[in-house]
């Protein structure tokens, strides 16, 4: 190829090589994000979290009453689904609730009255609080805007002492969220450090901490939950509860992980950049920071971020069973521990929704750390 | 065979003891390198060969320190004109010694950490011995990169990016970046492509002339060793069985398995070749090896004392060491050059 117009390469051609030059700077993390929002479906998941942690870091501004307010004359009042559109146009309404003694139970029957609506309204004026403990206000992001005092909004019902359910649901989403990450966070960190003595030093401290591994992974853990809670004296403040079942949950669960960093650190110990590493002169805290704690971090964060659901779960479990939290503490498992009875399924079945939150929120951790643990590490499965 | 000796072996042995049962007893020994002596004179190219388990990587990596041998010397010559025997050195007596020995791995995947930039991987050396100027990093990693035939503007670029061989090159600026006086290369073509074997061992024997550098250099069969290597050592078992200049033992090998191994060469012509001494079975287990000589259940000339005594190794002619009853005895096939 001779003639001067082959010189020029094609504008296909060009398009290629600058794509291959992005893929060989691009780094793992690089790499991993682009495979990751290849999941549609966990990419919709990461989102449906940060709502979630959303309400965790301002629950006072989602509710839209006070979580602890009884009201005996509103008990049982069904849910008023929030509607987006009034007469076809965009505009939130909700439908009033109107109460009728039963002459016969002398019961309370509340029927959701569509004909009256109730505007919702934005940013609205409430109870005031302090948003993330530090600033003062009273604007909350949904409710009633008609002026009227007697206007009441409960989106998701109220319970058997009137208290309003989604006002709970959003403060029972902060403690139970919470206690997952927390719970995981603990988790991660004895596991990591625990794993990577054993998988590191190898030798007599990790013939012990392999052992401790075996005997906790050996006990049944319902009878040992519920051992250890039901050994927390009943007179604890709930923060106090609400700390001490985070560490439960996090003594009993770091061993798969510790498991999983002993065996990344075996197999890395044995790797020929690690060695070279050794021979060019490293520090053994640079090998660990450098070569080797990187290689595996990707696969950490997913394995953590499936590990969360399952303490979600085993805090609503506990609570559920009256073991874990208890009220006035507000959790997931304490609102679902509150509807375990035959009449709330009959009467009133929204006070069941947490049940479905749970569901949603495990699945979504589930998704998004099938997402990562692919796109961290594409070839293992 | 004037030039100084660089390094000195001396009774080098290397046990990695069997761990049983709950409390990790020692049950029994494998005995990777079982008294292995041999010299290195400065700049000249030492070939250490055998098949696959025989010991040849954990003499490598007993003289590297990557291990700490069980026993046995390891007389080193520094720079600064001082013998010291790395054997008994500790981990921080051995860092200062470190840039003074490096080493080429065979794999040019594992070699290599996947999450670094090449100029991270090369200038890592450079930054742990001292060089913390980012710019003077650079420049010497650029020009490290130009030296082993690499273009210095992919020093952004992640180990992904590139070939078997460009990685190979890579690993090589690395083990270079310190300027070492010995080079260990642990088979460092045998995960290659045939067409790129040549080009890197052409590489070698260019940076060891301009670079004035002694290696040993490792290869499971003798086809390599014979272009590069000035004198080979062959290992069986743990153990050295024969060891002299290449062109001699490639003339006229001394021992069966040598002779062994020669005929496994490809050759131009097969009718040069008559007699040869086929390989049969596999290595024995280091942790269970035979009685007497370890070569007696696969050689051909086998005798009764082969069963029950090991040879010893010995001097037959001068640079020229054998271990083998019958070395005197036998007239081997060789390789006509
Ligand atoms: N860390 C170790 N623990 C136990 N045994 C080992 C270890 N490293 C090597 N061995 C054993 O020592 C013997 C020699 O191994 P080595 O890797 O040195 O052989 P090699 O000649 O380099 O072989 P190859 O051609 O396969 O690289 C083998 O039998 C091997 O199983
Ligand atoms: S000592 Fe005997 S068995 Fe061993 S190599 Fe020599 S002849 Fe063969
Ligand atoms: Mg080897």
């Amino acid at each position: 190829m001779s003639s001067p117009t082959a010189a020029a390469p094609p504008e296909a051609e060009l398009a290629a090589t600058a794509a291959e030059e992005r893929v060989s700077v691009a780094s793992n993390w690089t790499l991993v994000w682009w495979r990751f929002r290849k999941h549609r479906l966990a990419l919709f998941c990461t989102l449906l979290l940060i709502g979630f942690y959303l309400v965790v870091l301002v629950p006072d501004f989602f509710a839209t009453q006070d979580p602890e307010a009884t009201d005996a004359k509103q008990a049982f009042i069904p849910a008023q689904p929030l509607h987006l559109f009034n007469a076809g146009q965009l505009g939130l309404w909700a439908p009033a609730v109107a109460g009728k003694r039963n002459a016969i139970t002398l019961r309370m029957e509340w029927q959701v009255d569509e004909t009256r609506r109730i505007p919702v309204g934005v940013f609205v004026q409430g109870e005031p609080y302090k948003l993330l403990g530090l600033i003062e206000t009273d604007r909350h992001l949904l409710g009633p805007a008609s002026g009227d005092a007697k206007d009441r909004l409960y989106l998701l019902g109220t319970d058997r002492l009137g208290r309003d359910q989604w006002s709970r649901l959003m403060f029972g989403t902060r403690t139970s969220m919470t206690i997952g990450m927390i719970a995981v966070a603990f988790s991660i960190v004895l596991g990591v450090i625990l794993g990577g003595i054993s998988g590191y030093f190898g030798g007599l401290p990790d013939l012990i901490i392999q052992r401790l591994v075996e005997l906790l992974q050996s006990l049944p853990t319902i009878p040992i939950w519920l051992a250890l809670t039901a050994a927390l004296p009943q007179d604890w403040r709930p923060e106090q509860v609400f700390f001490a079942i985070t560490l439960i949950l996090s003594l009993l669960g770091w061993t798969t992980l510790a498991r999983e960093v002993r065996g990344r650190f075996l197999a890395l110990r044995e790797e020929d950049f690690v060695l070279a590493a050794e021979l060019a002169g490293c520090s053994r805290m640079r090998i660990i920071t450098r070569h080797m704690v990187p290689t595996f971090m990707s696969h950490i964060i997913a394995t953590s971020t499936l590990a969360i659901p399952v303490m979600i779960i085993n805090e609503t479990s506990l609570s559920f069973l009256g073991l874990g939290l208890r009220p006035p503490a507000i959790s997931w498992g304490v609102l679902l521990q509150e509807a375990q009875n035959i009449q709330t399924v009959a009467l009133a079945p929204w006070l069941l929704v947490p049940g479905l939150v749970v569901i949603v929120a495990v699945l979504a951790f589930n998704l998004v750390g099938d997402g990562l643990r692919d796109a961290a590490d594409p070839y293992t499965h | 065979m004037s030039a100084p000796v660089l390094l000195e072996v001396k009774h080098l042995r290397k046990y990695f003891p069997i761990r049983r049962g709950l409390l990790q007893r020692v049950a029994g020994n494998v005995r990777a390198v079982d008294d292995v002596s041999f010299t290195i004179a400065a700049g000249e190219t030492l070939g250490l060969v055998g098949e696959s388990g025989c010991g040849k990587t954990t003499v490598s990596r007993c003289i590297l320190r990557a291990y700490t041998p069980t026993s046995g010397e390891l007389n080193f010559h520094t720079k600064e004109g001082r013998t010291v025997d790395l054997a008994r050195l500790s981990r921080a007596e051995l860092r200062p010694l470190r840039p003074q020995m490096q080493m080429i791995f065979q794999d040019p995947y594992g070699s290599l950490n996947p999450r670094m930039t090449l100029f991270d991987i090369v200038g890592e050396p450079l930054l742990v011995n001292g060089l913390r100027d980012r710019q003077a990093r650079t420049d010497q990693v650029a020009e490290l990169l130009r030296l082993v035939g690499l273009r210095p503007e992919y020093m952004q670029r992640f180990p992904h990016a590139f070939s078997g061989g460009q990685r190979q090159r890579i690993g090589i600026a690395r083990a270079l970046a310190l300027n070492p006086r010995l080079v260990v290369a642990d088979e460092p073509v045998s995960a290659l492509d045939v067409s790129v074997q040549a080009q890197i061992l052409n590489l070698l024997l260019e940076l060891q002339k301009r670079l004035s550098l002694t290696y040993l250099f490792v290869a499971h069969n003798l086809g390599v060793v014979k272009h590069i290597c000035d004198r080979v050592a062959v290992m069986y078992v743990g153990q050295l069985v024969e060891l002299g200049e290449t062109q001699a033992l490639f003339q006229a090998p001394r021992h069966p398995y040598t002779a062994a191994l020669l005929a496994a060469v490809p050759v131009p012509d097969p009718a040069v070749r008559s007699g040869d001494v086929e390989l049969k079975g596999d290595v024995p287990s280091p942790a269970n090896p035979p009685s007497g000589c370890y070569f007696h259940p696969r050689c051909p000339f086998a005798a009764e004392v082969c069963r029950t005594e090991a040879p010893v190794n010995r001097e037959v002619a001068p640079g020229r060491f054998v271990s083998c009853h019958r070395a005197d005895e036998l007239q081997l096939p060789g390789v006509v050059q």
